[in-house]
């Protein structure tokens, strides 16, 4: 279905829209959700409510960007 | 354009939209950054300055990052790489819905992707946990508020996709109008319930300015806002432009 060839449309119609396969996606969703996630992590949350690096470098670094990106910062 | 009517249009694929979603999520960031600037950083000032006027060790502890670092590098960092963060994820959520919400074509299905991301991701947890500015929230609690923070994010993505789901369902049975009314109503029925039943640990400091803390939330909504809607606009309008070449 999603592979179906095109035919020539009247004017005012456009062709429908052709989806792209979901085992197309999947790889990609993974990658880009684990890595999404891991900035967000970051930039939201690290050196806050857990650490994964000693200090408070990230956390004061982040400071305003986590309070105006509304995550909880202290 | 017209000439090009018997023209096929180019398959999409996950390469472009993947590099499509996080150049516009740095320029939504870029838009937030200015909305941050002249809305947020002004109250985060406001916060700040009633934290220590009432705090009794204010001031003795050295400043890791100076304020005028969190206020350019730091918050351009961290709003950058969110907005990088979320383009990314917006174009998965975009390649998922394009082709699967009825007839649906590239702008509208980027507009409705950028509209129900900012519902789940910002808007549910704004309203059970909105943000707060230096000084509210107390230090002790920031596990327990960043882990309701968190999983109030995870109960508006989950709650948005069932409802587009239902919605799918019912469409053609009820019609779209129906469809998409019921599962709105449901949508809003099921988060009436949950805000109920979830803690609510914030702490305000007594004589805090109510006036800086609307103001603050009203910034942070707004930056959230003006990303969201460059996604959806922006992506949608690149999309279109690049599928009737």
């Amino acid at each position: 279905m999603a592979q179906s060839a095109v035919p020539g449309q009247q004017a005012g119609h456009r062709p429908a829209p052709l989806s792209i396969p979901v085992r197309d996606i999947v790889p990609w969703a993974v990658l880009a959700a684990v890595l999404g996630l891991v900035l967000i992590y970051f930039v939201g949350a690290e050196q806050g409510a857990t650490s994964l690096l000693s200090g408070t470098w990230v956390h004061e670094f982040t400071h305003d960007g986590r309070h105006l990106l509304g995550f909880p910062c202290h | 354009m017209a000439a090009d009517v018997s023209a096929a249009p180019r398959p999409m694929t996950m390469r472009s939209l993947l590099v499509r979603g996080m150049l516009v999520g740095m320029a939504g960031a870029a838009l937030a950054l200015v909305v941050a600037w002249i809305y947020g950083e002004p109250q985060v000032g406001n916060a700040i300055a009633f934290e220590e006027a009432h705090s009794e060790h204010a001031g003795h502890e050295p400043e890791v990052v100076s304020r005028a670092v969190q206020k350019s590098a730091g918050l351009i960092t961290a709003v950058g790489f969110y907005g990088v963060a979320i383009g990314g994820l917006f174009a998965i959520a975009f390649a998922f819905a394009y082709g699967r919400l009825g007839s649906l074509h590239g702008r509208a299905t980027a507009a409705l992707v950028g509209l129900l991301g900012f519902v789940a991701v910002e808007g549910v947890p704004f309203l059970k946990y909105p943000a707060t500015p230096p000084a509210v929230g107390n230090p002790s609690t920031i596990g327990s508020r960043t882990a309701l923070y968190f999983g109030m994010i995870a109960i508006g993505l989950a709650t948005v996709v069932a409802a587009v789901i239902v919605c799918r369902r019912l469409a053609p049975r009820l019609g779209t109008w129906n469809a998409v009314t019921l599962s709105a109503i449901g949508f809003v029925l099921v988060n009436a319930v949950l805000f109920q039943i979830t803690p609510k640990p914030d702490a305000i400091p007594e004589h805090f300015p109510a006036e800086t803390l609307w103001d603050f939330r009203i910034a942070s909504l707004g930056m959230q806002a003006v990303l969201w809607a460059t996604l959806g606009l922006l992506f949608g309008w690149l999309t279109e432009r690049s599928l009737r070449k």
